[in-house]
């Protein structure tokens, strides 16, 4: 388990990997958001904690494409299939390793960006902990859309219009936590919803997860 | 004699036909009986105007796109466990009357809202949530169009089923949680009894909702025997080597 950790973390890191372009499409998408909504404080640091938030999902999305299909195509998934490694097990371990290069860089990200949106000083360490707490449910959640489409050529869009249906009571929970943060109010009970949401969505989806790929391996 | 009997194609269509012709009568007219009652039958709401009589095609519908649903678990539910094909078609073809109805109960809504509420669209968790399962059911009929293989997108869109079940219902308390509501409450309470609509507007109510479902039923069983008659003709091709 730790040598495929390891392995998908080098994978992902080294050159070609994508790492680094979920970072760079963050920081990309929150630019452009001032852009368009004009650069009124006021109004900035009203929606920044929303608007991070869809950053931070938009660009997990974008390295989704990329989580199995390419060792779909080698055959690395067929060999991880007959392992003696339960395949939960292994999808579990990818999720994670997507995770790690993907949602926790976002995590060190967001308030970087949030001086960029002018985010309130009581909102950091809300908007820190709620995508800390809410990534690896987007990653896990990620995990089950990779695995239904990674038969399918060119799934990407597809993966999109499965998947954001499934990040909406993350996003819901993740973006009240962040946003009553950054208010100044208790910000708890949300902020523990959605850690809830989390903690089943990591046992959980693994299962579902690896029914699906199961067949796509067939 | 047992229900799975009918899991076999032949005996589901031999039986289909049989009921389909006495089902089509049946949602038809009482689907037409409904309507016709209830909208010029019965007397303008007091506060509402005529714009009440939106309902009679608003709450069926709604009523129906959420047991479509339903419907598309218990017979994914079915065909992960017992393999039945019969099922997985079913699940298939019910996913576009589902998302109709689902596009009806929205642009209804809107419509009434309108006038009623001087908006098209509010961010009310009921309206949220339709719109929710409105994506819910593109991703799925998505998913049925993308695999070739119709065995592997019966298994796939069976889990996809299941899993969106459970993130449809997380996604109704959410967006509870999320905005207060503009919608009213439901006007039909089953568990209490202590519904809020007078006998006038409820019993066409009733015959509409009733229509609706029978509607339903026979579309369901139409459109799977169009889907067995469709794998019957690609089963054939097949085996002709025309693919």
């Amino acid at each position: 388990m730790k040598a495929l950790l390891i392995r998908d973390i080098r994978l992902a890191v080294r050159a070609g990997g994508g790492f680094g372009l979920g970072l760079a499409f963050f920081l990309i998408v929150v630019v452009m958001v001032p852009f368009a909504v004009g650069a009124n404080t006021e109004l900035l640091s009203r929606i920044a904690p929303g608007v991070l938030w869809i950053g931070a999902l938009l660009a997990c999305l974008l390295s989704l494409d990329r989580l199995l299909a390419l060792d779909f195509e080698d055959g690395t998934l067929d060999l991880l299939a007959t392992a003696p490694l339960p395949l939960e097990a292994a999808l579990s371990i990818k999720a994670l390793a997507h995770w790690i290069t993907t949602g926790l860089p976002l995590v060190f990200a967001a308030p970087v960006l949030g001086v960029l949106m002018n985010l309130p000083l009581q909102g950091y360490g809300w908007l820190v902990l709620s995508l800390l707490l809410g990534t690896p449910a987007l990653s896990v959640i990620g995990t089950f859309g990779a695995a239904l489409t990674v038969g399918i050529k060119r799934g990407g869009l597809l993966l999109s219009l499965l998947v954001l249906p499934l990040y909406v009571p993350t996003l819901i929970f993740g973006a009240e936590a962040a946003r009553r943060g950054a208010a100044g109010v208790d910000a708890n009970t949300p902020l523990l919803l959605m850690a809830g949401i989390s903690a089943a969505t990591v046992a959980l989806m693994p299962f579902a997860s690896a029914a699906v790929l199961r067949v796509n391996l067939r | 004699m047992s229900l799975w009997e009918y899991a076999n194609p032949v005996k589901f269509l031999r039986l289909s036909e049989r009921v389909l012709p006495v089902l089509w009568v049946l949602a038809i007219s009482s689907v037409v009986v409904g309507l016709v009652w209830g909208f010029f039958f019965t007397p303008d709401d007091a506060r509402q105007g005529s714009t009440v009589k939106i309902i009679y095609i608003h709450v069926p519908a709604a009523l129906m796109a959420i047991n479509a649903w339903f419907m598309m678990l218990v017979a994914s539910l079915i065909w992960l466990v017992r393999r039945h094909h019969v099922s997985a078609l079913a699940a298939k073809a019910a996913a576009p009357v589902g998302v109709v109805m689902t596009l009806i109960a929205l642009i209804t809504g809107a419509i009434w809202g309108q006038p009623m509420w001087g908006t098209w669209w509010a961010w009310d968790p009921r309206l949220t949530s339709f719109l929710i399962l409105f994506l819910f059911y593109l991703g799925y009929i998505a998913l049925w169009e993308a695999i070739d293989d119709s065995d592997t997108a019966a298994d796939l869109t069976s889990v996809l089923c299941l899993v969106g079940s459970v993130f449809a219902v997380l996604s109704r308390y959410a967006v509870n949680f999320w905005n207060q509501g503009l919608h009213q409450g439901t006007s039909v309470p089953v568990a209490t009894g202590q519904r809020s609509v007078a006998d006038v507007f409820f019993v066409p109510l009733v015959i509409a909702m009733v229509g609706f479902g029978l509607l339903f039923l026979a579309l369901i069983l139409y459109r799977t025997g169009t889907e067995i008659g469709l794998r019957r003709t690609k089963a054939l091709l097949a085996r002709e080597g025309r693919t």
